[in-house]
């Protein structure tokens, strides 16, 4: 394995009398670097490997000491993907296979949902399920079994997953699907990585008459509205409502509800804007209270406006923030945390009330929340959708978030739900076990393909796993 | 039918490039070091739309005879319509300095191999009347710089080369792009601290498809770094040697 690593200055190469390793541009390369989630915290020194082929990737299994983590875009939020040595997937971004018949597409690990799409929708396909950015890596989308705005009718990403090509801790390939080594499948669908590395996968997808989407904007004036609304519209395709909790009194938890249906109009375009940047990292200071609630206050106006339909390219109705690159820098060096929970129907009314109070007490303001249905859990062990409510707030990272998050999950436990592991980056080992009982049957699966101690995160010490 | 033939194709701004091709319908003949890379990036580039995909081998630290590669090409794509030379490697500046061994190993790779290969194709190009030769060659060349002068000499040679090779296939109708990208993030520069400078191999690979479609003959990719270059350029060589840079 050549190591390349980056000195106090500049880089020298470990043999550097090997010219042969100086040249090389295709082999595993190792890298120290400061590494995080999206949300910037924690940040960490890892030792980061590029392999670039499957020979590449069972090589560095072998000489990497434990624990080592897989990891893609680096899209995950907290610390899943942080550990003292980390593979990054992203240069398995190829296609393998794809049957513009019958709508089935094989990638690596490592091909991002919006290079995907790019592709597959010129051709009439698109990707079933797509999370809230296109960024994220087919691998990545499956370790986190990663929902949309249809969870409610459609279920969560890995359904559309017929196979997985898993390598496991001793570099062997393997092929897990439903139907073979189906447990070890189940727990590599919302696995976070922790059974093995995903090298590439295939996915089946829907037909699709055009790349874009008609969507429908409803204000509604406080939570109560905004909750019915999500619920009147229950058979939308996709359906999300963009919640304003910074706001206290009458017009607490007021929102927009977001639907969307796929146009049938023949055009297939791609999207070919490219996004603005966020060159460098703003004044921790600057998502202040009063910027945030002008900020919403602003944003409910404009959608206010807007209350009619419009059609909008896939692109943008589903990954709005990609047109930002970089846009976690806005919340400054320190970064960011979200708090994604789901809470069962039966108590989410009051939950989400409890929740509110808990952000107005902390005097904490979230720039972005969100709120959806979703519908039935899946067979994964760790997967996080089940049927309920799911709210999603972003803060800017302080202590007081901290203590404002271990009461959030306080509540969200005391009302049987449980937290995304994709977002957390603090949750306690207790939560995580009240909210995913199956940890256990996980643990077994591991142990048994020789996963455990070999594949962890920081998350996963944390949690337990 | 377009052909493409691409040396260094395993490298991030060639399969860059080579997407974009494979996407026009394209005809490709890979060469490069990883059999296995090579085998899946030109499945890769079949699924985008490349009508056919041909790969083949080549270590450039190895001998080699360009006569026979390019013959192979030449009867894989029957006719070659771009060229697309981008191999290379980014030697180490003070290894250089203690070991000629590594100071000709640069050469070797960035000058010598690409002459060798120049060399064949040139004649082959001229003989067809048209096509294009696109050499990644590097700002770097533009002047030396204590950080990276053996790198940046040997694309300097390079640069001289293609210039002397332009006006000699012009009347020809062959066009001989000289492309100078500024900082890229690639596996090549992976070790490096990446700043608002730094550009993705995808823009590069667009900036490169531009220039072959407009009939360039330099390039600077992205295109502030002719100006950067033609500052740095202009420091007086009495106030240049004081400089660290």
């Amino acid at each position: 394995m050549t190591t390349c690593m980056a000195g106090t200055r500049g880089r020298y190469y470990s043999h550097a009398t090997t010219f042969d390793v100086a040249v090389a541009t295709m082999r595993t390369r190792a890298m120290f670097m400061h590494s995080s989630g999206w949300g910037r915290h924690p940040i960490i020194e890892t030792i980061t490997h590029n392999p670039a082929t499957r020979a590449g990737l069972t090589s560095t299994l072998r000489d990497v000491p434990d624990p080592v983590i897989p990891r893609g875009m680096g899209r995950s939020y907290g610390d899943a993907s942080l550990a003292p040595h980390t593979l990054c997937m992203t240069r398995f971004d190829h296609f393998i296979n794809f049957d513009i018949e019958r709508g089935t597409i094989e990638c690596g690990a490592g091909i991002t949902l919006a290079s995907l799409m790019q592709l597959s929708v010129a051709h009439g396909w698109f990707v079933p399920v797509l999370p809230g950015t296109g960024l994220v890596t087919l691998g990545g989308a499956i370790a986190a079994d990663v929902h949309g705005k249809n969870h409610h009718h459609d279920g969560s990403f890995s359904q559309y997953v017929d196979e997985i090509s898993l390598m496991l801790a001793d570099g062997a390939l393997l092929r897990c699907s439903r139907s073979s080594h189906s447990p070890l499948f189940h727990a590599t669908a919302g696995g976070m990585g922790l059974t093995g590395v995903i090298v590439a996968a295939r996915l089946r997808l829907r037909a699709v008459r055009s790349s874009f989407i008609e969507e429908t904007v409803i204000a509604a004036k406080d939570l109560a509205s905004t909750l019915a609304l999500l619920d009147e519209h229950h058979e939308a395709t996709y359906g999300v409502a963009w919640l304003d909790v910074n706001q206290h009194g009458t017009g607490r938890g007021r929102g927009l509800v977001m639907l969307g249906e796929h146009l049938g109009d023949g055009d297939l375009h791609s999207s070919a804007r490219r996004p603005l940047a966020v060159p460098v990292d703003l004044p921790a200071g600057l998502l202040t209270q009063p910027v945030t609630r002008a900020f919403n206050a602003l944003y409910f106006r404009r959608g206010l406006a807007r209350c009619a339909r419009r059609r909008v390219h896939y692109a943008q109705y589903f990954f709005p923030l990609d047109a930002l690159r970089d846009w976690n820098r806005l919340y400054g060096k320190a970064g960011f945390m979200q708090h994604q929970c789901v809470i069962p129907s039966t108590t989410a009314a009051a939950a989400l009330d409890d929740m509110l109070d808990a952000v107005s007490a902390s005097g904490l303001v979230s720039p972005l929340a969100v709120l959806k249905g979703f519908g039935p859990a899946n067979d994964n062990l760790l997967s996080f959708p089940q049927a309920g409510l799911t709210l999603t707030m972003d803060f800017a990272m302080s202590p007081a978030t901290l203590a404002l998050f271990a009461r959030l999950d306080d509540i969200v436990v005391a009302h049987g739900g449980r937290l995304y592991l994709a977002k957390d980056a603090c949750m306690s080992m207790a939560t995580f076990r009240r909210g995913y009982p199956s940890w256990e049957a996980f643990q077994e699966i591991r142990a048994r393909y020789g996963a455990l101690g070999r594949f962890a995160s920081l998350q996963s010490q944390r949690l337990g796993l | 039918m377009l052909s493409v033939l691409i040396v260094g194709a395993t490298s991030a701004i060639a399969e860059a490039t080579a997407r974009r091709y494979a996407a026009r319908g394209a005809r490709l003949y890979l060469l490069g070091r990883d059999s296995e890379r090579l085998a899946m990036i030109a499945r890769d580039l079949e699924v985008r739309g490349a009508a056919a995909v041909s790969t083949a081998v080549l270590d450039v630290t190895h001998d080699f005879d360009a006569d026979t590669l390019v013959a192979a090409a030449q009867a894989a794509l029957q006719g070659i319509d771009v060229v697309l030379l981008a191999h290379g490697a980014l030697p180490d500046q003070r290894a250089c300095e203690q070991h000629v061994s590594q100071l000709r190993a640069a050469f070797e790779v960035n000058t010598l191999s690409t002459l060798a290969l120049l060399t064949p194709l040139a004649t082959l190009l001229q003989a067809q009347g048209g096509g294009t030769l696109a050499v990644l060659s590097s700002v770097a060349g533009d002047r030396g710089r204590q950080s990276n002068y053996v790198y940046g000499a040997s694309k300097a040679a390079l640069d001289a080369f293609l210039s002397g090779l332009r006006n000699r296939l012009a009347r020809h109708g062959v066009q001989v792009l000289t492309i100078k990208p500024g900082f890229v993030d690639t596996p090549m520069t992976a070790g490096f601290k990446k700043g608002p400078l730094w550009a993705s191999p995808d823009v590069i690979a667009d900036g490169i498809v531009q220039a072959i479609d407009a009939k360039r003959d330099v390039v600077y990719l992205p295109w502030f770094w002719r100006f950067i270059m033609l500052v740095i350029c202009g420091i007086p060589e009495r106030l240049f040697k004081r400089l660290s840079l």
